[in-house]
């Protein structure tokens, strides 16, 4: 089944607010095999301007995909998990997550576009404090293959 | 051992990088990230849709990338704009396979500056390869350097 063309710039949430952790972080940076002092220690990350800990880069994958997960399983999207590979994804960040953030996620499907048995699905999810600080901007591809 | 703005110009090559994964890896990863496809850390599941083994996140591929650029920057939170197209996965065979080898995956990184940007920051281009494949492309990352 081809993806449903309506459903672009329909957007989901802002969901239930996510509170950044340090051991969060730490665990995070650990699995990626990051040895920055900076996502670990606090005295460190102060020293170096952050309030607390920070995140890598792509930490902020751990919020958008949650988010973005809403907008993938919506029944009426009609996109089948199963045959989904990961397209693209990047990251606009206005400063690093830190520990402490306590955060909210918008998603909004920007594109659907199908191409033969395929189709690609662009979403963009709006990462902000609860106060309204615009913190991040994450945009993932998805491609699902096949079907008919 | 950082590198400065004032160090870098277009051209200059980052150091390169070899990152092993193994399983170990992919599921700290799964754990880490809340990402728990099982083409992830299932062979059975990898290869009942089509794959040879199983493979790496995507993201923990792109994960690799920023880390590369992040260590040459010194500052994880120095990288502000990031994108990355997956362009071929990443198999990771088990840590000790019946034919001997070591099992896991490297995962190799070279880059350079593209341009110098106001603000301090400056634009790398990321190449990715595993097995001799280009695993990302269009990798780009906006980074701020002391």
């Amino acid at each position: 089944m081809p993806l449903n063309p309506e459903y672009v710039g329909r957007v989901y949430g802002p969901g239930e607010p996510y509170e950044v952790s340090r051991v969060k972080i730490a665990d995070f940076a650990k699995a990626i095999g990051d040895s920055s002092e900076l996502c670990r220690n606090r005295e460190a990350a102060v020293k170096a301007g952050y309030p607390d800990v920070i995140a890598p880069p792509t930490f902020a994958i751990v919020i958008s995909m949650a988010a973005a997960g809403q907008a993938n399983s919506d029944p009426g999207l009609g996109l089948d998990y199963s045959m989904v590979v990961h397209g693209e994804q990047s990251f606009a960040h206005a400063r690093p997550l830190h520990a402490g953030d306590v955060v909210v996620a918008t998603t909004t499907i920007e594109s659907i576009k199908s191409v033969g048995a395929m189709s690609m699905l662009v979403t963009s999810t709006d990462i902000a404090t609860v106060e309204g600080e615009h913190v991040c901007t994450a945009r993932s591809t998805l491609v699902e293959r096949g079907g008919s | 051992m950082s590198v400065s703005y004032a160090d870098v110009e277009p051209g200059t090559e980052l150091p390169a990088r070899s990152y092993r994964v193994t399983r170990l890896d992919l599921v700290k990863y799964a754990g880490a990230s809340g990402d728990f496809n099982p083409i992830h850390w299932s062979d059975r599941v990898a290869t009942s849709v089509g794959l040879p083994s199983v493979i790496a996140h995507g993201m923990y591929t792109m994960a690799q990338a920023g880390k590369f650029v992040t260590e040459w920057a010194g500052d994880p939170g120095a990288v502000t704009d990031f994108g990355v197209r997956f362009s071929a996965m990443v198999p990771v065979p088990d840590d000790a396979p019946p034919s001997g080898s070591t099992g896991g995956a490297t995962i190799e990184f070279t880059g350079k500056v593209l341009e110098k940007l106001e603000g301090n920051k400056v634009t790398v281009d990321i190449v990715a390869k595993a097995a001799g494949a280009k695993v990302l492309t269009r990798a780009r990352a906006t980074v701020r350097l002391p």
